[in-house]
């Protein structure tokens, strides 16, 4: 019965993942439209765009090798699981003695290796340059990350998200200053590696600054859809990823019934529609930072990450 | 000695540790100014929580000359002072933000380590508040090693000032009038290197520091 619940249980997250990626996407795109007083696309609009996309004819340069129409599949493949790996709305998912923080970032950097290389493999110039940057924003993003990861599984002694959620939600978490540190990191890590504005702008096709646009900019039709949608995903991931270790409240325990799940689910939506605003809010008041620049805001996240591990180091009275 | 109130201590303590980061990031002379005065904010708040935990009502007037002297103050002042050098805008660091950053992070691993190893049965408390006194200390010197400007060496050092106030506080039964002596020479010594300042601008027309080498024949 457990076995066929926990089953069910990734099942209806899996789907529900990517249900409701361009819903989020759309949603911060709606909200930052609504800041600058415009009126902005509909909601439903990432939605319509994917559908079209699937339909439209692929356009292939000639010299694109095999590996160019693989990546996109590899690359969603890859996103797809590293979110239906983070407890969403309910703990005590089927994959979730695999599911670690570091099997996630894992996933999450073996997608970037892929659309890197797919970047590369036309030899257009944009791509080669969108490429580099990817890699050498990812150079010191993942180490932030793994920070960050190093930290929590210090306080929680795991991890695994369940357990880093339940320790969250347990009594004797105190006023961490540890924890402070990381979800500001995190926050910054998040920001970068999804190319939002400090780092990257999403929105445009015409900066001789862009990273993620510039990689996939060969690519049309369903390889683009299946690369949107991974994109989308990779957002919804680090807000849940967030929601899920640093405001775990909502999240429904294992073996609970379907109140609790509806409960989570509730929560869940909620939490994604808060951080959609705020990613908004951010975004509005920021302008792109020098791609040179970029170095710097990282190893601010890095350097947060490692003191937070330091600092827990000396609360603990370590060094025995 | 209650989780709480060691938590609220490490809390600020690391708060503190974090805003010498913040100053060794900034390199834009009025926001370093402004950062300072945080510093010396999250140090009073250190020093007034230091208070409440021992009932050492001595320590309250710590935080008051704390507050009063380095967050209001001492900001104002220099940021008159850069206003009236026409250096406000001014931005100039000897070695990049990566790098310092780094040995940043290294001094405060290293203060911990020698702190944590030499203060064994000392109280739980007052080993971590040496530990990160420490390295508010060496993050000033830090600072005071990579700036060129002269006032971000101020800053430095009396971010360095800061640190001591906070090992001092930590470590039960520091007399008040020390405190307060101690206190005062800062300020006094931030009076004179205040008139200093003009002085080096009025003879070299510059407060880069890299200026004076030249006068030393330090560097050919």
């Amino acid at each position: 019965m457990g076995l066929i619940r926990d089953l069910a249980i990734q099942g209806v997250q899996m789907l529900l993942v990517l249900a409701l990626a361009p819903l989020l996407t759309g949603w911060v795109r709606k909200v930052k439209a609504r800041l600058t007083r415009r009126r902005g696309p509909p909601l439903l609009q990432p939605y319509r765009d994917l559908w079209r996309l699937m339909r439209k004819e692929v356009v292939l340069a000639e010299n694109a090798s095999w590996l160019f129409r693989a990546a996109p599949y590899l690359i969603f493949a890859a996103t797809w699981v590293a979110a239906a790996l983070a407890p969403t709305f309910a703990t005590g998912l089927m994959f979730s003695w695999s599911a670690d923080l570091i099997a996630i970032t894992a996933l999450l950097g073996s997608a970037r290796f892929f659309l890197a290389l797919a970047g590369m493999d036309v030899g257009t110039s944009f791509g080669g340059i969108g490429s580099s940057r990817e890699v050498m924003i990812a150079s010191l993003a993942e180490p932030a990350m793994i920070m960050i990861v190093f930290s929590l599984a210090l306080l929680a002694h795991s991890t695994q998200l369940s357990t880093i959620a339940a320790y969250t939600l347990s009594s004797n978490v105190g006023l961490r200053v540890t924890l402070a540190m990381a979800l500001v990191a995190i926050l910054m890590v998040a920001v970068a590696e999804n190319g939002r504005i400090p780092i990257d702008n999403p929105s445009t096709h015409l900066e001789l600054t862009m990273v993620h646009e510039a990689m996939i900019l060969e690519y049309s039709g369903r390889h683009l859809a299946v690369l949107e949608l991974a994109n989308f995903l990779k957002l919804l991931l680090y807000v849940s990823l967030i929601a899920c270790v640093f405001v775990p409240w909502g999240l429904a325990p294992v073996g609970s019934g379907a109140l609790a799940a509806l409960i989570g689910l509730g929560a869940y939506v909620g939490k994604l529609a808060v951080g959609g605003v705020l990613l908004g809010v951010f975004e509005t008041s920021l302008a792109k930072m020098r791609v040179f620049r970029v170095p710097d805001y990282l190893g601010a996240a890095l350097m947060l990450g490692l003191l937070g591990a330091l600092l827990l180091f000396v609360s603990r009275g370590g060094l025995r | 000695m209650t989780g709480l109130s060691f938590d609220v201590a490490h809390l600020l303590a690391g708060g503190l540790v974090l805003m010498s980061f913040t100053l060794l990031y900034q390199d834009r002379l009025s926001a370093l100014i402004n950062v300072f005065a945080l510093h010396a904010l999250v140090l009073a708040l250190a020093v007034a929580w230091q208070a409440y935990v021992q009932h050492a009502p001595h320590l309250y007037v710590t935080a008051v000359i704390a507050l009063a002297f380095k967050a209001i103050v001492i900001p104002l002042a220099l940021h008159r002072i850069i206003r009236q050098l026409g250096i406000h805008r001014e931005i100039e660091t000897v070695v990049g933000v990566g790098p310092a950053m780094l040995v940043g992070i290294g001094l405060v691993a290293l203060s911990m380590v020698v702190m944590l190893r030499v203060t064994e049965d000392a109280d739980r408390l007052a080993r971590e508040d040496l530990a990160f006194a420490l390295s508010v200390v060496l993050l000033g010197l830090l600072m005071m090693v990579i700036r060129r400007n002269a006032v971000g060496l101020i800053i430095g050092f009396m971010s360095l000032e800061n640190g001591l106030v906070l090992a001092a506080a930590g470590a039960k039964g520091m007399p008040l009038v020390v405190e307060i002596s101690v206190a005062f020479s800062v300020l006094i010594a931030f009076i004179v290197i205040g008139v200093f300042l003009f002085r080096i601008r009025e003879r070299f027309e510059t407060i880069d520091i890299e200026a004076l080498d030249r006068f030393r024949e330090a560097r050919e």
